[in-house]
């Protein structure tokens, strides 16, 4: 298996940007930087739109970040009813990297809120499949 | 830049569940719009066709339906950008008519949702988002306006109080829209029950699918004074993009592309948002109504909070705002939407709007937005 085992249903099987998957066994969640120009990605691609280079290198986004914003979710698209409530959110990183995901289900409620200090955790989930939640700091 | 008229609006009504086919759809919009006009398909020299494709099991709807209305064998296409296709179904059109390529261009915008479950739906309205990066989360609209409603809430003090202030003045007009799909009565405390979708989006701060259609025709300057007694002329067009992906968003208490579309748009018609006397605003949640006043200029970031709750966006107030009961009273029936906003404006600015009508409206605005701020759409119109 390659990209489709990133996340609870999967709608992409093949892109340049694969390895975020094995970075993901090592524990690790990563973004690409352009080794021409030096432009930073998250989410990784495989293309820099500002020098065209398609030549890559991988860079971990790691420490603390904050949450931005957040909701969380009473109802489901079709795939992902068995995981309601679930919260999705929006995080800044100390290096300025945004992520989207959701927040680990451990997080009390009445911690969430924007401005809580959060890390990236990857997590695996059924069916040989992986992907990471954002865990409060 | 020539002058590029509306001579005629139409629009289906907006139900649950339309009892026939999409051509069967579209073509209640298409005779809505000719009724009581001297102008038949013969005399239109191509249409543009708006929908989503994801609802349609119809492949190519365009040629379907230019045969079914009667418009071979002139030319018809197909345009596409989700909530707010036919809006650029109208930028495509306003272009044919202005570099001079055709006279008479319809917008033909149509969306049947009712054929797939809510869940299925949701699912295809998650996958206008990111579906690499983002979708594998379990994503859905309400989610993303959801997350834009705690940015604003937590940037300006807005409250869940406001957006339901919203969603009682759109009840307060859905129930006089005949072509509304919500026709109900609300109250505030029936709004703020409880029923989250999204924190902090409640079942009533959400918009509900629906099936329906929406038919604009566009002419040139001197066939729209041919064909028509009083044109609606399209005044500035402003559209915008911004990252699909909520990472590459610098904020969640505005759409980015919305208020570059709105400054086309101003700079284009060389008007401000004073200038505005009603505007029809794309509310497919109550968050997205609260940031299109802000996003429009027609409070200060912010302020919007204080519009609602002085009802400056009713009526009679400073700034008439979706006073058909936008899109969530009438329904969003995706690719109809835009035309169906464009229909209420062309109506208000003629004095045809019926119990809805805004006194003395001369010049009127639609904004309205492709999923979760990917394409902004912000169009101004008048009779003069």
């Amino acid at each position: 298996m390659g990209f489709e085992q990133f996340g609870i249903v999967s709608f992409t099987s093949t892109t340049k940007t694969e390895k975020f998957v094995d970075f993901l066994k090592e524990g690790k969640v990563c973004g690409t930087i352009c080794k021409s120009c030096g432009a930073k990605f998250f989410p990784p691609r495989g293309d820099c739109n500002f020098c065209l280079s398609e030549e890559m290198e991988w860079f971990g986004i790691t420490g603390a970040g904050e949450l931005i914003t957040y909701t969380q979710a009473m109802y489901a698209p079709a795939g992902f009813e068995k995981d309601v409530p679930y919260t999705l959110g929006v995080a800044r990183f100390e290096d300025g990297a945004k992520v989207f995901g959701r927040l680990d289900k451990s997080i009390p409620d009445e911690n969430i809120r924007p401005g809580m200090k959060v890390r990236l955790k990857v997590i695996d989930l059924d069916d040989d499949r992986l992907s990471y939640v954002l865990t409060q700091a | 830049m020539p002058k590029v008229g509306i001579i005629a609006v139409g629009q289906s009504a907006f139900v649950r569940s339309y009892p026939g086919s999409i051509r069967e759809l579209a073509f209640e919009a298409f005779r809505d719009a000719l009724k009581g006009l001297p102008i038949r398909a013969q005399q239109i020299d191509a249409s543009v066709v708006c929908s989503a494709p994801e609802y349609d099991k119809q492949r190519t709807p365009a040629g379907l339906i230019a045969e079914y209305l009667g418009l071979n064998p002139q030319p018809t296409f197909y345009v596409e950008s989700v909530c707010s296709s036919s809006s650029s179904g109208l930028r495509t059109a306003y272009a044919l008519i202005a570099s001079g390529l055709h006279d008479v261009v319809m917008v033909l915008g149509f969306q049947k949702m009712s054929e797939i479950s809510s869940a299925e739906s949701q699912e295809r309205m998650g996958r206008g988002a990111d579906i690499q990066w983002e979708a594998p989360f379990g994503t859905m609209m309400p989610a993303y306006y959801a997350m834009h409603a705690r940015g604003h809430f937590e940037k300006y003090g807005t409250t869940e109080e406001d957006l339901g202030l919203i969603r009682l003045k759109s009840s307060t007009y859905g129930v006089i829209n005949e072509k509304a799909v919500f026709r109900k009565s609300l109250t505030l405390d029936k709004i703020m029950e409880p029923k989250y979708i999204a924190t902090p989006l409640k079942m009533m701060d959400c918009c509900a699918n629906a099936d329906g259609s929406s038919c604009v025709l566009l002419a040139s300057e001197q066939k729209a004074k041919e064909l028509c007694e009083k044109p609606v002329w399209v005044r500035g067009l402003g559209m915008a993009t911004a990252p699909i992906n909520m990472a590459g968003r610098d904020t969640f208490s505005g759409l980015k592309c919305a208020q570059l579309a709105a400054r086309r748009a101003y700079d284009m018609a060389g008007l401000g948002p004073k200038d505005i006397d009603v505007a029809e605003v794309h509310d497919c949640s109550t968050e997205a109504e609260m940031m299109a006043y802000e996003d429009l200029g027609f409070a200060e970031p912010g302020k919007g909070k204080d519009l609602i709750r002085n009802k400056e966006t009713y009526r009679e107030g400073r700034i008439p705002v979706n006073v058909d009961g936008g899109l969530l009273s009438k329904g969003h029936p995706i690719g109809a939407t835009g035309g169906s906003q464009i229909r209420t404006i062309a109506l208000q600015l003629r004095g045809e709007a019926g119990p809805m009508q805004v006194p003395n409206a001369k010049v009127g605005l639609v904004h309205n937005i492709g999923g979760v701020g990917i394409y902004g759409n912000v169009s101004i119109f008048s009779v003069d």
